[in-house]
């Protein structure tokens, strides 16, 4: 290699600038953690987990598992997480149907049908999420009428002190049912299922456009109706685009689930914070947050890749 | 064409997509009657029992917080000078020509400065301001049209290298320093504060967003690797959990005194979430490129960097930019995030306003003004976006010709 100056020599200079970038991240990371460290014990913070089993002190509005301010704080993180993933579950059936709905409508033979599938998306995704949790919550839910005035629809029970499912009658001018949703998770679960059907409608349409057309001509010469053609020839088709686009926005609504704070509701993002004024703890409470958020997306990554898996072309 | 002769075969056609089939028309009836229904209620809600006393009264701290009175002269020479360079830019472009976007677009500007000031109730000093400021972007429009040619080339070509001359000056203007009294972080609030967080991320989150999409792609495992965590540890969390540890814990990372303060260190977080977002648009573009023109360009002699910067990115960007404008439109939404941890931005300041006793059970209509600022600035990135990428591809066209 003699008469390559050092700058030219390709077998060096790969090794030269990793070794510069690794240096460079070192540093940055030792001179944080340092940092982090000073600054922690200076404060008396150092990383600790035994916080977590003194008692809590504050009550978390509305829980699966029983709790109250007496529990430890993991008992309060993990109601916040268990409503977290109430939302998230209730939320990803709901916006699925619905974006499939709006999704295939595009695909409709009654040009209004069309038209209004396409201004619902451009509505939607152009307006930021909070906002719309916030209209929800303290605009529609919390104006909806009391007592006798309550809305009623076949099953479902409007009122200002609940949603209640099933067969609810007004008992001394309160509304008691078999099942009562609270306004918040309500306005959550609305909010949170119109945003992503918007997404998820666009993934679907996606997924429809790209199925040939002479696949819904085949279908149509063969006597199928409109919707045979659609639920039987190109929706399962279409799954094979569908599903890895859709995994992306079932990880979106996880996360956008932590806005659940703008709509009064305990997810886990809401109790940490509490937790976080209380304890003082920043650091461990975002790991917390981080991990959990994390695992959380791998999971649903996880789901999605098996479905994956079923819905591609099984090749012989 | 004969009217008589035109019109019932567009009778025809809305009957044939409308009521093709029986259960089409019973679809379409009942949509009709569903959009009938609903315009009529929000009709009746805000002619009748809509009370925009709460826009008119606030506007001027919805559209700039609590930014000193008396300094509020360099917040009107900021926008006429922004609204003079978009205007030369503007002119620029499309040289004499007013094509009917261009005079649509006109239009709208000026029934905006007619109609926005007097439903907002201003004093008429300021809305001759706003008059003021509308003139001077299509005059400077038509100025730049009619006599740009006549300037040197090099004055053309550089034009564009005004806008982060502009962008730093407005900075300054808006932050003071340098002779000008200065004007704390916490008394910016509403719109500014908004655009100032949203333009910042924007600004910055491109080039480190590129930056990551090379690395993610790069050949040396340390910068593939690094980059590979940075991404997905970003795009794994919620923005807000983020600007938690930006708001928490960013004061024990750096000695103390070096943190930023409570705005900007949400600055800095949009613009690191906004980046690993932007790397996936650009490595989706990277992807899309054949081998060949890599291996052309090194086979012409080229270096790294050079076929970095004048063969991949030039063509990666172009296929990346409807995602990344995506992106952004998605981080002009997010700023909303910072009103939940404390930042009186646009949402902010507007629920602050609302807790107000004064204006108690107004939410409806402040954030119906607000969707309806939003869904337009973000339906016109949209636009401007698909304009652009039209622009492009009708250049790429002529060129591989």
């Amino acid at each position: 290699m003699k008469g390559t100056p050092w700058w030219r020599n390709r077998r060096l200079l790969p090794l030269l600038i990793q070794a510069a970038v690794g240096l460079t991240i070192l540093v940055v990371i030792a001179f944080l953690l340092g940092n982090l460290v000073r600054n922690l014990s200076a404060a008396g913070l150092l990383l600790s987990w035994r916080w977590l089993n003194l008692p809590a002190g504050f009550d978390v509005s509305e829980t699966l598992l029983p709790f109250n301010a007496e529990l430890p704080y993991w008992r309060a993180l993990l109601a916040g997480l268990v409503n977290t993933l109430r939302v998230v579950v209730v939320g990803l059936v709901g916006a699925t149907v619905l974006g499939t709905l709006v999704g295939t409508a595009a695909f409709s033979s009654n040009a209004l049908l069309k038209r209004l599938a396409r201004a619902y998306v451009e509505l939607i995704r152009n307006v930021p999420l909070l906002l719309q949790l916030l209209f929800w919550y303290f605009v529609i839910f919390l104006s909806l009428p009391d007592g006798p005035a309550a809305l009623r629809l076949p099953g479902l029970v409007l009122a200002k002190s609940g949603l209640y499912l099933g067969p609810s009658a007004l008992v001394d001018g309160v509304w008691q049912g078999p099942a009562r949703i609270t306004l918040e998770f309500g306005a959550l679960l609305t909010g949170l299922v119109i945003h992503s059907a918007a997404f998820i409608a666009e993934v679907v349409r996606g997924g429809v456009a790209a199925i040939p057309g002479g696949q819904w001509e085949a279908a149509r010469s063969l006597g199928l109706t409109h919707r045979q053609t659609l639920a039987r020839i190109v929706l399962p088709q279409a799954l094979r685009v569908i599903v890895p686009g859709l995994n992306s926005q079932y990880i979106s609504l996880a996360k956008n689930s932590s806005l659940a704070i703008a709509c009064g509701y305990s997810d886990l993002y809401a109790v940490a914070e509490t937790t976080l004024n209380q304890t003082g703890r920043a650091v461990e409470v975002v790991l917390i947050l981080l991990g959990t958020y994390l695992t959380l997306d791998l999971a649903i990554s996880a789901l999605m890749n098996r479905l994956n898996r079923l819905v591609q072309i099984q090749e012989r | 064409m004969d009217p008589r002769l035109k019109s019932p075969s567009r009778l025809a056609r809305l009957r044939r997509d409308l009521f093709g089939t029986p259960l089409d028309g019973a679809i379409t009836i009942a949509l009709l009657a569903a959009l009938g229904a609903g315009a009529q209620a929000l009709l009746n809600w805000a002619l009748s029992r809509a009370d925009w006393a709460v826009i008119q009264a606030n506007s001027t701290l919805l559209a700039v917080g609590r930014y000193p009175m008396a300094q509020q002269w360099r917040l009107w020479l900021l926008t006429g000078l922004l609204c003079s360079a978009t205007g030369a830019s503007w002119g620029l472009l499309r040289r004499r020509s007013w094509p009917r976007n261009d005079r649509i677009a006109a239009g709208l500007l000026l029934a905006m400065a007619l109609v926005v000031p007097a439903a907002l109730e201003l004093g008429l000093d300021v809305r001759a301001r706003w008059w003021a400021i509308a003139g001077l972007l299509l005059l400077a429009r038509w100025a730049a049209g009619r006599w740009s040619h006549r300037l040197p080339l090099i004055c053309q070509k550089l034009w564009p290298l005004a806008w982060p001359g502009l962008y730093v000056l407005g900075l300054g203007l808006i932050g003071g320093g340098l002779g000008l009294q200065p004007v704390r972080t916490s008394q910016w609030g509403g719109l500014l504060l908004t655009l100032i967080e949203a333009s910042f991320a924007i600004v910055l989150c491109f080039p480190l967003g590129i930056a990551l999409a090379l690395g993610r792609r790069s050949e040396l495992p340390l910068l593939r690797w690094g980059s590979t965590i940075y991404i997905e540890f970003i795009r794994g969390a919620p923005l807000i959990t983020l600007l938690f540890l930006g708001q928490n814990i960013l004061g024990f990372l750096l000695p103390g005194g070096l943190a930023p303060d409570r705005v900007w260190r949400a600055a800095w977080v949009l613009t690191f979430f906004a980046a690993a977002y932007v790397a996936e648009a650009v490595r989706a573009g990277l992807t899309a490129l054949p081998r060949g023109q890599v291996e052309a360009a090194r086979s012409l002699g080229l270096n790294s960097l050079q076929t970095v910067l004048h063969v991949v990115l030039p063509q990666a960007l172009r296929v990346a930019l409807p995602a990344t404008v995506g992106q952004f439109i998605t981080l002009l939404q997010d700023t909303t995030l910072l009103s939940l941890i404390g930042l009186l931005d646009l949402l902010g300041t507007a629920r602050a306003i609302m807790a107000n006793p004064d204006f108690l059970g107004r939410n409806a209509e402040v954030y119906l003004v607000l969707a309806v600022l939003f869904w337009c600035c973000c339906a016109a990135l949209g636009l401007g976006c698909r304009a652009l990428e039209h622009r492009l591809n009708r250049h790429s066209s002529t060129a591989s010709r």
